[in-house]
């Protein structure tokens, strides 16, 4: 009964055009015609096309989108990614300008149409794989906005008829001082840059970074800085768009050829940012509290430094507890162990307040309390040096972080000093790497520093496969290691355990 | 505005206080059945999640006694209505966190109704207010989250019954934080709305002060936290454009700002983050060394912040503050100024005249570099506002900032340590706000029984209590602010349904 009544009420409201009319309508289904090299993706597509094009423009574009990813992960330059995707993308994901008169232009933007289409069903159904999605995507839109020239760009963000105001010519005199000053000193001449004047919300990025001005509420953008805006606007459609589809996607009549395809594409669409495991502990090493002074040598410099600040004033901030904590968790001490070390750490308070305000947030990063998402997923991970680089960096008094890019360049050298790096090749070739944003490679330098011998002996040996000897992007990776070579010797009389350990990585 | 003074009539009329007043409206709810159900589910519901969340082991059966206690208490009283406003016997040895005190407080003196129309927008109830989390921290530092309360008699019923030392606000959550458990997907329980927020604490600046430090405060540096409302607040307006900003003590050594306009409220927390990061200038740890780096030429936030921090780095930190007395201290200094032969004269200088003061060596610093050679003036400038920055631009705690859910204690509740009320700030007689004459928990209670000593007779109209006491101003300057808020808000709302019409 209510069902009928429901169906009946919805059908009135939703169609458009009136029922009884509805089978004479023409269908609405036909090729698109793509006018611009750029896509808003705002028409999804409607013609047919092969299963196998399907998958196979998918993957292309899933390979194009997760290297893309990878390369925000390894803390590249724009520019850096855009030389790097080039070759990828003129392979998997070609798109030729409306000038180039090639034939190909149209098949070339159907697929990169219809490829992005298929990967929004992929990956509209988890909150995770759509920001990562809509993330990715806004990167490759970004990469061939830049890309295009600028009359098919102009042409292409006046197709999109966005909401923006322009400043008149009195209004940029009368602000121009705090234009040029908002603007970093340019443009020389006001007339030589046009102005828009949008909601600030329109441009969240250029108004973190205080690139523009900002008056009750309204953003003063130069011309020049269109590309965010035109980004903002995308990311912001395709936010709404993926919500939606996430929405109608339980209720779509699949076909069901296609449910397996896009269950495929979604899982393949892995993070390189993978969650160290903690269920492999060494084997023979003595983790325990009492031992982590004698450990902390092969601790990286971050966490060492965490060690230092702990060891010298008694306490650490919540995120310098938060870091170390994980990082203990993933070396492999237990919840009861790390209890004791934090109480014995924190030497200068009460047992009440150490029950009362510290306790609490290390059983909750084990997993021991807390809501059952978090017990089930036994707590936190650890943290890699994708999110200790690039969230929440330290403020004042705080510990955390990472030294190579939160130190200013005097007092990464005292630090590095102090723990034995010595080497004044290695801590110019560190100031070197900091200086070009390359933090991994500086820790790495450092590490390979510290283990010249031991290193050189097991590539000599052929005891370590390649995979192991890539670059550390993980301060457990960096213990780990550490602690093998360190005990090189012992592992391989004590038994053949370690080594079986050893190849079991490679 | 006039629907607003109709409901607020019979509220005063004839009734002796608010406690009383309170109490008779209990009375009436108690006749709505639903309504004592929804309470005693309310109770389970706790129970319930004090098992979950594994938070309060030696809870359970202590909660049940002191309820039924609270129970008879106000049982009590309310048979004892008759008399006007009995003493409450407060000596000068009861301390804040007397569960005595605070009821007595929470009773008489907290403004429940302008919290709740505060958070409510409108004289009668909405989900802004009854999707809202409350989190209560209880007498023994047990912390219970996901509160919500339908009106504000429920919330100040159940912070009586609970006593709890503070009280936190949290966002609107898309369906009914008690409710989250219930739901089929958890998805669909989110946090919708909540005022942007800004933590400002003066332990950020410990490394900058020298006359006190951790928890200690004196009006020397309360000047920092001046500066920094003055900074922020104006950014807040003047940039942003939003009107309704409310200033609060923290109770302690810090000031909290509320943004409470409608579409600071609805921000997610991207815009959040841009905002943050648009007022933040100070950056880095302990160890990053120089903690300003801001582009040439200034950007105009930057620069009219500077040009308002200018006086204060002359009087409040060189005068008062006095950060580079001693040898070690002026170093610091030293590592901030870029020209090395005038740090080498200036150390020269300091070094044979120890003790010199802050200002004198400020001054010094343009005076030696008339006579350095090759100096090159812009940098020398540019360094100096940088550390006129690093010495006075505000320190936000900016993770409080950035997200949607993150929860801040409640206006007018009593700070545990210092018995402090965490009044309002009138932002407009900004350089009078002396955090050490806020009135305490105690004062103000003494204050009600002194005021019926003196002229308890006169019953001309019925006061209520917080009138008698030094609260008055901070309530008075709260329920101006929620007045013009809720204002704004019914003009939106009569707006939009306008529009709507013209849609049809």
């Amino acid at each position: 009964m209510i069902r009928q009544d429901i169906s009946r009420v919805d059908a009135k409201r939703r169609t458009a055009l009136h029922h009884s009319k509805k089978q004479f309508a023409a269908p609405a289904y036909k090729d698109l015609e793509y006018k611009h090299r750029l896509n808003f993706y705002i028409i999804p597509p409607t013609a047919d096309i092969t299963l196998e094009q399907f998958e196979q423009w998918a993957i292309d574009r899933l390979r194009v989108l997760a290297e893309l990813e990878a390369c925000s992960f390894r803390n590249k330059t724009p520019a850096e990614t855009a030389a790097h995707m080039k070759p990828l993308l003129d392979k998997y994901l070609p798109l030729s300008a409306s000038t180039s008169g090639s034939s190909a232009v149209q098949v070339e933007r159907q697929k990169d149409h219809y490829s992005h289409f298929i990967l929004r069903l992929a990956f509209a159904g988890t909150e995770d794989l759509r920001r990562r999605f809509s993330r990715a995507e806004a990167m490759l839109f970004r990469i061939r906005f830049q890309a295009d020239d600028a009359r098919e760009r102009s042409a292409f963000v006046d197709s999109l008829s966005l909401d923006w105001e322009t400043v008149g010519e009195e209004e940029k005199r009368g602000l121009s001082e705090e234009l040029r000053a908002s603007g970093g000193g340019y443009p020389k001449r006001i007339e030589d840059e046009s102005y828009f004047k949008v909601d600030w919300e329109k441009v969240p990025e250029l108004i973190e970074g205080r690139k523009v001005l900002l008056r009750a509420g309204k953003a003063y953008v130069p011309g020049r800085e269109q590309l965010s805006m035109v980004v903002a606007e995308f990311t912001q459609l395709l936010d709404k768009a993926l919500e939606l589809t996430s929405r109608a996607l339980p209720r779509l009549d699949e076909d069901d050829r296609l449910t397996p395809i896009l269950a495929h594409l979604s899982q393949n669409f892995t993070t390189p940012d993978v969650a160290y495991s903690t269920n492999a502990p060494l084997t023979g090493a003595d983790i325990s509290s009492r031992n982590v002074d004698v450990l902390s040598a092969s601790f990286p410099l971050c966490m060492q430094h965490l060690h230092r600040s702990l060891r010298r004033d008694s306490h650490l901030k919540h995120y310098g507890r938060l870091q170390y904590t994980l990082f203990l968790k993933g070396i492999g001490l237990n919840l009861e162990e790390c209890l004791i070390f934090w109480r014995q750490g924190f030497n200068k308070i009460t047992d009440d307040t150490f029950n009362k305000e510290y306790r609490y947030n290390v059983r909750h990063a084990y997993g021991d309390v807390g809501g059952d998402s978090n017990r089930r997923g036994s707590g936190y991970s650890p943290f890699s040096c994708q999110r200790i680089l690039t969230e929440h960096p330290p403020g004042p008094g705080e510990a955390h972080g990472c030294p190579y890019r939160h130190f200013s360049v005097e007092n990464l050298t005292n630090l590095l000093t102090a723990v034995g790096v010595r080497d004044s090749d290695v801590l110019r070739g560190v100031k070197e790497d900091k200086e070009k944003m390359k933090y991994h490679m500086a820790c790495n330098r450092v590490f390979e520093y510290a283990h010249k011998q031991e290193l050189k002996r097991v590539k000599e040996d052929g005891t370590w496969g390649a995979s192991q000897l890539e670059t550390i992007v993980h301060p457990n990776e960096y213990f780990k290691r550490s602690y093998l070579l360190r005990n090189l010797g012992k592992k391989t009389e004590s038994s053949g355990d370690g080594d079986g350990d050893v190849k079991m990585e490679g | 505005m006039v629907k607003e003074e109709n409901t607020e009539q019979p509220r005063t009329e004839g009734s002796v206080s608010l406690v009383d007043d309170a109490i008779k409206q209990d009375i009436t709810m108690a006749d709505v059945e639903a309504m004592d159900e929804n309470v005693s589910n309310m109770k389970t519901e706790i129970k319930g999640e004090v098992k979950l969340e594994d938070l309060f082991a030696d809870m359970d059966s202590d909660e049940e006694f002191s309820s039924s206690n609270i129970k008879s208490q106000d049982l009590k009283s309310s048979g004892s209505q008759e008399e006007p406003s009995s003493p409450i016997h407060i000596g000068p040895l009861s301390r804040a966190s007397d569960p005595e005190v605070m009821r007595s407080f929470y009773q008489r003196l907290f403004p429940w109704r302008y919290l709740f129309q505060w958070l409510n927008h409108s004289p009668t109830p909405t989900t802004d207010f009854g999707h809202r989390e409350f989190a209560f921290t209880l007498q023994n530092d047990a912390y219970l989250r996901y509160q919500s309360f339908p009106t504000s008699d429920l919330l100040r019923k159940d912070v009586l019954r609970l006593m709890p030392s503070r009280f936190e606000i949290g966002p609107v959550y898309s369906t009914n934080p008690r409710d989250r458990k219930t739901l089929r997907k958890s998805s669909a329980f989110k946090p919708i709305a909540k005022e942007l927020c800004f933590d400002i604490d003066l332990t950020d600046y410990d490394d900058i002060r020298t006359c006190c430090d951790k928890a200690n405060i004196c009006i020397k540096c309360w000047q920092f936290i001046t500066m920094a409302i003055k900074v922020v607040d104006v950014a807040l307006r003047d940039d942003f454009g939003f009107k309704h900003i409310m200033w609060v003590y923290s109770g302690r050594r810090g000031a909290h700002a509320w943004v409470c306009d409608k579409k600071a409220r609805l921000m997610d927390d991207q815009k959040r983050r841009a905002i943050a990061g648009y007022l933040e200038v100070i950056k880095g740890g302990a160890q990053s060394g120089k903690k300003v780096t801001v582009k040439r030429p200034l950007h105009p936030h930057v620069a009219r912040s500077l040009e308002t921090l200018k006086s204060h780095f002359q009087t409040d930190i060189l005068q008062d503050q006095d950060p580079w007395e001693t040898d070690e201290k002026f170093d610091l200094l030293l590592q901030l100024l870029p020209d090395k032969t005038l740090n080498d004269a200036l150390r020269k200088k300091w070094s044979s005249a120890p003790g010199r003061a802050s200002a004198l060596k400020w001054a010094d610093i343009d005076a030696l570099a008339k006579t350095t050679k090759g100096l090159n003036p812009t940098a020398l400038l540019e360094a100096k506002q940088d550390i006129v920055l690093e010495y006075t631009y505000p320190r936000l705690d900016i993770e409080v900032s950035k997200h949607l859910n993150h929860l801040l204690k409640s206006p007018f509740v009593v700070h545990p340590g210092t018995g402090r009320v965490c009044v309002p700030i009138n932002t407009k007689a900004l350089e009078e706000f002396d955090p050490i004459g806020v009135p305490t928990v105690t004062e103000l209670l003494k204050e009600i029984d002194e005021w019926a000593a003196e002229d308890g007779e006169s019953e001309g109209k019925s006061i209520q209590d917080w009138e008698k006491t030094s609260l008055k101003p901070y309530v008075e300057h709260f329920r101006s602010f929620v007045l013009s808020l809720m204002k704004d808000e019914r003009d939106f709302k009569v707006k939009s349904e306008e529009t709507d019409v013209m849609d049809f």
